[in-house]
């Protein structure tokens, strides 16, 4: 299997993701789209590590997940507390800060 | 198989200032968990005072390293120790702000429990017992963990990393306001989705980079480029979505959106230690990738950069006059200030760096003191952040207004004032770059931006205070301290410059 197909694959998952967290209002939704950003890249090192012929690419990814990990820890805790005081997820609701 | 893995020499005596402070944050955690209520306040101070000296005085210690350390993916060189003792130094200073609680009568600045609903009986209950939140303490020791490793990072997946310690405390930290807690709460989600967004376009950007130069070491970037002349799609876009991921924390145009949300929603010391210490890590380790990685290809980002300098001067600039509260003002001030840094970066000259080193150094701890001042202009909700409820502040307390008046003209590159030395270094740097339109851009933004800043000492020493005006707390040591520091940085460097200037020459050029 070429590799460079897996480049493209990830370009298409980072493009799909980005476009997620522009147009979806949900923050959860929007969460994991960012989440698809990262493992996006995730793909694309791993790719690139094999069309490279060295292990970094690889081992990057091992990192990216711990650190998308703690992401996901510290987002879920604002999204749920944001849920808790508005009784509502949607991103377009909390609209105070403005001007 | 049975081949043992070699073992990494690791030095570990340079890198004493981030193991300080990383020990002491990982203890605060665990003083968190186990420590009785009580005692949980005194041992996060002990530790977070103690550290954050402690690292300080190892990184003076060590200051004659230079070396490339962990199978060179830190980098201790002249800038990055010199951005080290910066960051120290507003953490420190954000430090003392942070451990303020007599300007609240209910407390410090943080919300007892972050978890209580707002207006909440829980809530009530916590403040009545007088319950603080003491794990700001460890979240704020990892932050600046996370910004003394960003610039000294020496490869893509450490700048990363560091990116993520350094924001993602910081992204709970804006939620934790004790007062108006559903603006905090809102500024954490939008901080928090817009950082998380911009960290993923800079790690897909280092996805590409590693494609294109099969490496991720800033120095094996650097020689992939002149190795392979021309330019890759690879190249390019990597180095674009990194740009994005950077300029987002810096806060320059086109990428400023979420700044006056965020700066006026979180408490006020955390802002002021977002809007000093992020800007000098996010600066720093700006430079040591577009100077050491990509200093190639220096050709291709620099007009992108003065572009997005100039850009990011006007529009701080211009937003900020229509603002009417205080930290609004303030965030788009920054952004301003921002672009003003910008300009010292593009110039990709020796010169530019020192010249931008010095500008972190005079708007880290003035921007700092501008914050200290707004968190003493308080009403019964909290601090009055209107500036018409600023009006007559110099007639009521002239000590305070005067300071706030001192780091208004600094801003605004007054002379006599750190700002005007640090605008001054970075027109210089730019010209000798041949950049005259952005200078000349830079002119006229500076012209801009006085006129805000005036204006806001002009309502202070001008105007009859109002009937039902704020009063202004007296502060406790700690907050007095701060403000000390930050008008005798801001008034000497811009006095005697020479010292600092001359530190920062010897500190000498980025290690390959």
């Amino acid at each position: 299997m070429n590799p460079e197909s897996y480049v493209v694959l990830a370009c298409v998952l980072f493009t799909l993701g980005a476009i997620g967290v522009l147009v979806r209002r949900n923050a959860i939704v929007v969460f994991m789209s960012i989440e698809l950003m990262l493992n996006a890249a995730n793909l694309a090192f791993v790719a690139f590590a094999r069309m490279n012929g060295n292990l970094e690419g690889q081992v990057i990814a091992f990192f990216v997940m711990v650190v998308a990990a703690a992401e996901v820890v510290v987002g879920l805790a604002i999204i749920v507390t944001i849920y808790r005081s508005r009784r509502s997820a949607s991103i377009d609701e909390p609209n105070l800060l403005k001007y | 198989m049975n081949e043992m893995m070699p073992t990494p020499e690791i030095d570990y005596l340079p890198l004493l200032p981030m193991i300080i402070v990383a020990a002491a944050a990982v203890i605060g955690v665990i003083v968190e968990a186990f420590a009785p209520r009580r005692a949980r306040r005194p041992l996060q101070l002990v530790l977070a005072f103690g550290s954050l000296i402690g690292a300080f005085a190892a990184l003076v210690w060590q200051s004659g390293v230079r070396s490339t350390e962990v199978e060179g993916a830190v980098v201790i060189d002249g800038p990055s120790v010199i951005l080290q003792g910066i960051v120290l130094l507003l953490a420190i200073v954000a430090a003392l702000l942070i451990s303020e609680r007599t300007l609240d009568p209910a407390g410090d600045a943080f919300a007892p429990r972050a978890s209580a609903l707002p207006g909440s009986e829980d809530e009530r209950q916590f403040t009545s017992r007088g319950y603080l939140q003491t794990e700001v303490w460890p979240l704020f020791l990892f932050s600046v963990l996370g910004m003394m490793l960003f610039p000294a990072a020496n490869n893509l997946l450490v700048m990363f990393v560091a990116l993520e310690v350094m924001s993602l405390p910081l992204y709970l930290l804006a939620g934790m306001a004790r007062r108006r807690r559903l603006l905090s709460q809102e500024a954490a989600l939008k901080y928090f989705i817009l950082g998380a967004f911009s960290s993923a376009f800079f790690l897909f950007g280092s996805a590409l980079t590693y494609g294109y130069a099969g490496t991720i070491q800033f120095s094996g970037i650097a020689e992939a480029l002149t190795a392979q002349p021309g330019r890759s799609a690879l190249l390019v876009g990597g180095l674009a979505l990194i740009g994005v991921g950077m300029l987002f924390k810096i806060g320059a145009v086109p990428f400023h959106q979420w700044v006056p949300d965020v700066y006026q929603g979180s408490p006020s010391p955390i802002t002021a230690f977002m809007a000093a210490a992020v800007k000098v890590a996010a600066i720093g380790a700006l430079l040591r990738v577009l100077y050491v990685a990509f200093g190639g290809i220096r050709w291709d980002w620099q007009f992108m950069l003065w572009v997005i300098a100039g850009l990011t001067m006007l529009v701080g600039s211009i937003v900020a006059i229509s603002q009417s509260d205080i930290k609004r003002m303030l965030a788009y001030s920054s952004i301003a200030q921002a672009g003003f840094i910008l300009v010292g970066v593009s110039a990709a000259s020796q010169a530019g760096l020192d010249a931008s080193l010095f500008y972190l150094i005079a708007y880290g701890f003035t921007t700092m003191g501008t914050f200290a001042v707004v968190s003493l202009v308080r009403d019964s909700t909290g601090e009055a952040t209107k500036i018409s409820q600023w009006a007559g502040l110099g007639r009521k307390s002239p000590v305070l207004a005067t300071c706030f008046a001192i780091f208004m003209l600094a801003l605004a590159g007054i002379p006599l004032t750190s700002g005007f030395v640090g605008k001054f270094l970075v027109f210089e740097a730019a010209l000798a770059a041949d950049a005259i339109v952005v200078v000349l851009i830079g002119v006229l933004a500076s012209i801009i931006a006085a006129f805000f800043y005036v204006r806001v000492i002009v309502v202070m020493f001008f105007s009859d205070p109002p009937e039902d005006g704020p009063s202004v707390v007296i502060p406790s040591a700690a907050t007095t301290l701060a403000l000390a520091i930050s008008v005798a940085v801001t008034v000497i460097l811009g006095v005697l410059p020479q010292p600092v200037l001359d530190l920062i020459e010897q500190a000498g050029v980025f290690l390959g």
